[in-house]
């Protein structure tokens, strides 16, 4: 029984010990020296753990008594988690370098995250739920920290590891009213309960639940951490918030809200459907007088977690497919901008302010026309990628009936696509002065232009996104 | 050649996309390169639509020349033709090697310059063909892209102004649309355009926010539609973006907004409102009326107290483009023929008209109408093109204008006399427009300093008029090459409109 159960979390596994070894490798021999490589490393085993996952796995499985599930849904979520966290840290390697970030922790505690990660979106029980968002946002709150000599970096560290205590003090609250009036901490269990009546306590927890993970993917009205600590962390730090920890978070919520509560698809899709509303004109809204890049970056992450709330508000399978295929969507689109910001400079300084972009296109054409196709496209204006993930949640959310729900998302999208093209606006339309200059090492000049090329490419059959998301979608709900 | 469509929308982008990748470098070699490989792109593309045009049997109703591949989501790829799109498709393929030639003297970023327009020509003529909803959107909406970036980089003093405004406006018309795109799909369980334009789309009435709407599902998705169409056209009162827009495009894209870009609204009409919304447009219809009867007038005399060239032009077109919608909302023959004849026309009429005012703001970089006066005495042969021109926007008999105007009025009068008598008015008001405006400029005696050594046009800008004047001159003396290829498409559209409203009225 346990070499079987062992068997399935086996990948999670090998990261672990591979952690572990690197860790022990480094502290007792070069330490900071040996960062480069265990990058590289670290990047390259996600990588391969990522292909093992994807082509490995099949069917369902379910190990440790329910603990812990390996289905398409997860699969799907890891090999995202796994990729995005191996390219930021590959675009990341350069910047850490030249501002003498350099630590071989980094890395691995990138890999913590993503181990954390992984169990979250396997979790088949509150227990396990808990125990994978911890290790991550442990490992989060030390890497917001990272530079330690700076004080908006630890301001954002300390920012985060309050706020994120809260959030994690709500859902654990909610997770003992769903333990108490259900009985079991086991996702099954909750179902079957909630199939026979269900009762106030347990609406109250799985609320309180939905609080905090909506704060774990910074979703209005629980957003207030994001531009600061976005701000404030590293970028390349900034960037990896950016992405895989709001594929782990919004994995999680679809199988919480399909796998345990199930049964009461209104009761959630409700709450779902005000936090989509409430992201998407606050992202929308605020961003519009940003000035840091990185500020602005945090309003556009609030917008899309809406958009990609609006597929799973929609209680459908069709909705977790049009979810996952915006968050996978939304994360390449990110990779890419982060790749962007991180070669910002001016006089050797990293900088984050927009105005600095002034005539770019002058100085870079090719990355500035890279830009603008990411600048479209996370506007969501055809024929970029981003185009379709919105047109796929809209599509969700009209079959479900919440027509409301698209024309509001329709309108924020317009408002939000004001500041995308203000970016637009200086790189093209600017006054001639000085400005900032892009410096990429060859990893993050392939990061942009790849997913430049890829937002304009994939329209053509998606890469074969579409199937796995399908698959996904039906391990989960169907 | 089963994949013609394809291959005449997709040229332009080949080019734009290898010099994009391929021209290296800034040098007058380079830009002349630029130049003379985006006009090559742009002939190509008209010569392979010749034949389409040749293929083409006007008394097949249906869609023809169609592709149809499956893509992403159960959406397909499927273009194709029919007697409405094959003559927006000539327009389009016919006037750019005109505006591609009309930038020559273009000097800053060149390059970029022709491939936003190999671009734009692409997703036009995309709009045009594409027979799937989403495919079509795409196009649609893409298209603001390039023209944002004309705007904006090689605009006027207040381009940032206007691109932001154009784009947002445009923008924010078309999303409603897609929602309504997305709502179509999930009731009829297909993108597909000509099965969506079989499909009866529920017109029982449903209660939205308390208020019950009459038509229901078909209103709706007839009010998004329209929204986005409206600010297209543009119709008063969404129309402020365009004279803004135009002010400050440069030259070349003034033209290609007036001439193509605005008649994605009036084929948007066509393709989608009447034939998929037949019990919605009958009920809106009234209103559409007076909304064009009031944008003719209105807008005719805002033209007349413009002093800028531009944007006298502009608002002329926002009242011609009140024509085309009321041809189009009387849903018979004559109307709807003259709603496409006058969309035609005006393609060639406002693109020479704004090419007209080009042709002296490339030597004067004004486009105060004060700062000029008596340009005849130095400018003989421009004075008779202008004059040309003004005639024909004016509507006068022998040019375009005339058939477009004359057909859509006729239409419109068997419907609503008052509309129509409205409606007749601003012909009159055109005339004092554009006439006022010729004098102003053209005639007069020379007292300007700066105009005494201005030099009248030369054999490039000659030969980009000539083609313009002839099909002007074609199209007013023989409207039949027109109506022979246009009439089926829409007399099959008229009866099924017909047949569709009756039905729901009984």
């Amino acid at each position: 029984m346990l070499s079987q159960d062992i068997a399935i979390v086996l990948p999670e596994l090998v990261l672990a010990i591979y952690t572990m070894l690197a860790l022990l490798v480094a502290v007792y021999t070069g330490k900071d020296g040996l960062t480069q490589l265990v990058t590289w490393a670290t990047a390259a085993v996600m990588v391969a753990v990522a292909l093992w996952v994807a082509v490995a796995g099949s069917g369902s499985q379910i190990a440790f008594g329910g603990l812990f599930v390996d289905d398409a849904f997860a699969r799907f979520a890891k090999v995202a988690i796994l990729l995005s966290g191996a390219a930021i840290l590959l675009i990341s390697e350069d910047f850490m370098a030249k501002r003498g970030l350099a630590r071989f922790e980094y890395p691995l505690l990138i890999a913590l995250a993503s181990i954390g990660m992984m169990a979250m979106v396997s979790a088949g029980d509150l227990m396990s739920l808990y125990m994978g968002l911890e290790l991550q946002s442990l490992a989060l709150y030390v890497v917001a920290a990272l530079d330690r000599d700076s004080k908006t970096s630890t301001e954002a560290g300390l920012k985060y590891f309050v706020l994120g205590a809260l959030s994690s003090g709500l859902l654990l609250y909610g997770a003992s009213l769903v333990y108490g009036y259900a009985g079991t901490t086991s996702f099954a269990g909750i179902l079957t309960t909630v199939q026979h009546g269900v009762p106030v306590g347990l609406l109250f927890g799985l609320v309180f639940m939905l609080a905090g993970l909506a704060f774990k993917i910074s979703a209005a009205p629980f957003h207030m951490w994001t531009p600061d600590v976005y701000e404030g962390a590293p970028t390349p730090i900034t960037a990896f918030f950016a992405t895989a920890p709001k594929i782990a978070a919004m994995a999680m919520i679809a199988r919480l809200v399909h796998d345990a509560f199930g049964g009461i698809t209104l009761q959630w899709a409700q709450v779902l459907a005000v936090l989509s509303l409430l992201s998407m004109f606050v992202g929308a809204v605020a961003a519009i007088g940003q000035k840091d890049i990185k500020r602005l970056m945090a309003y556009s992450s609030i917008a899309h977690m809406g958009f990609a709330l609006m597929g799973l508000a929609s209680g459908t399978a069709f909705g977790v497919q049009a979810m996952l295929v915006y968050m996978a969507i939304y994360v390449t689109m990110n990779l890419g901008t982060f790749a962007f910001i991180l070669s910002l400079e001016m006089d050797g300084k990293p900088v984050t302010d927009i105005s600095l972009l002034n005539q770019f296109s002058k100085r870079e054409p090719l990355k500035a026309l890279a830009v603008l196709v990411l600048m479209f496209s996370l506007a969501g204006v055809p024929p970029m990628l981003g185009f379709f993930g919105k047109f796929y949640v809209l599509k969700a959310a009209v079959d479900a009936g919440m027509g409301w729900l698209a024309v509001a998302g329709v309108i924020a999208s317009v408002v939000g696509a004001f500041y995308y093209l203000r970016i637009v606006f200086y790189m093209y339309f600017g006054a001639e002065q000085a400005g900032a200059e892009s410096k990429m090492n060859p990893v993050q000049w392939l990061a942009l232009m790849g997913v430049a090329v890829v937002m304009l490419a994939a329209v053509v059959n998606f890469f074969g996104l579409e199937p796995a998301a399908v698959a996904a979608a039906a391990a989960l709900v169907g | 050649m089963n994949n013609l469509l394809s291959l005449i929308t997709f040229v332009p982008a080949i080019a734009a996309a290898i010099l994009a990748l391929f021209l290296r470098g800034n040098d007058p070699a380079a830009q002349r390169n630029a130049k003379w490989l985006a006009l090559f792109a742009t002939v190509v593309s008209f010569a392979l639509s010749l034949l389409l045009l040749k293929g083409f049997d006007p008394a097949n109703t249906g869609f023809q020349f169609v592709e149809d591949r499956p893509w992403i989501m159960g959406l397909h790829y499927k273009m194709g033709i029919d007697g409405i799109s094959i003559l927006f498709v000539m327009l389009t393929t016919f006037l750019m090697p005109i505006t591609i030639a009309s930038c020559w003297n273009v000097e800053t970023r060149v390059k970029d310059y022709m491939i936003a327009f190999l671009l734009l020509e692409t997703l036009m003529l995309g709009v045009f063909t594409a027979l799937d909803l989403v495919l079509f959107y795409l196009f649609f909406e893409a298209g603001l892209i390039p023209m944002f970036l004309i705007i904006g980089i090689w605009g006027g003093a207040n381009r940032i102004y206007a691109a932001f405004k154009f784009f947002l406006y445009t923008f924010f018309g078309s999303v409603l649309m897609l929602v309504a795109m997305v709502a179509m799909y999930h009731a009829a369980g297909t993108t597909d355009i000509p099965t969506l334009m079989t499909y009866k789309f529920s017109h029982d009435p449903i209660v939205v926010l308390g208020l019950t709407v009459t038509g229901g599902l078909q209103t709706l998705l007839f009010l998004a539609f329209f929204a986005s169409f409206a600010v297209k056209m543009p119709m008063w009162p969404v129309h402020t973006w365009l004279p803004d827009a135009h002010v400050q495009a440069p030259t070349a894209g003034s033209v290609v907004l007036a001439a193509i870009l605005l008649k994605m609204g009036g084929y948007g009409f066509l393709r989608f409102s009447m034939p998929m919304f037949p019990v919605a447009a009958y009920e809106w219809t009234p209103v559409v009326f007076w909304m064009s009867a009031i944008a003719i007038v209105y807008t005719s005399l805002v033209a007349l107290v413009q002093t800028d060239m531009k944007k006298l032009v502009a608002y002329s077109s926002v009242a011609h483009m009140g024509y085309v919608t009321l041809g189009i909302f009387s849903m018979n023959a004559q109307g709807v023929d003259g709603a496409i004849f006058q969309m035609l026309s005006h393609g060639f009429i406002s693109g020479a008209m704004f090419l007209c005012v080009g042709v002296i703001y490339d030597r004067m970089h004004t486009r105060e109408i004060d700062a000029y006066g008596g340009l005849v005495n130095r400018m003989p042969a421009y004075a008779l093109v202008f004059m040309f021109f003004t005639m024909a926007n004016v509507g006068l008999p022998g040019t375009s204008g005339f058939v477009g105007e004359f057909l859509t009025l006729m239409g419109v009068f068997q419907v609503n006399t008052w509309v129509a008598a409205v409606a007749t008015s601003g012909v009159i008001l055109s005339a004092a427009y554009g006439l006022w405006l010729y004098r102003r400029v053209v005639f007069g005696a020379l007292v300007k300093e700066g105009l005494k050594t201005i030099t009248d046009m030369t054999r490039r800008e000659r030969a980009i008029f000539a083609p313009l004047i002839i099909m002007t001159l074609l199209l007013g003396v023989y409207p039949k090459v027109v109506t022979d290829i246009i009439d089926p498409s829409v007399q099959a559209m008229v009866a099924n409109y017909a047949a569709a409203t009756t039905q729901a009225s009984n």
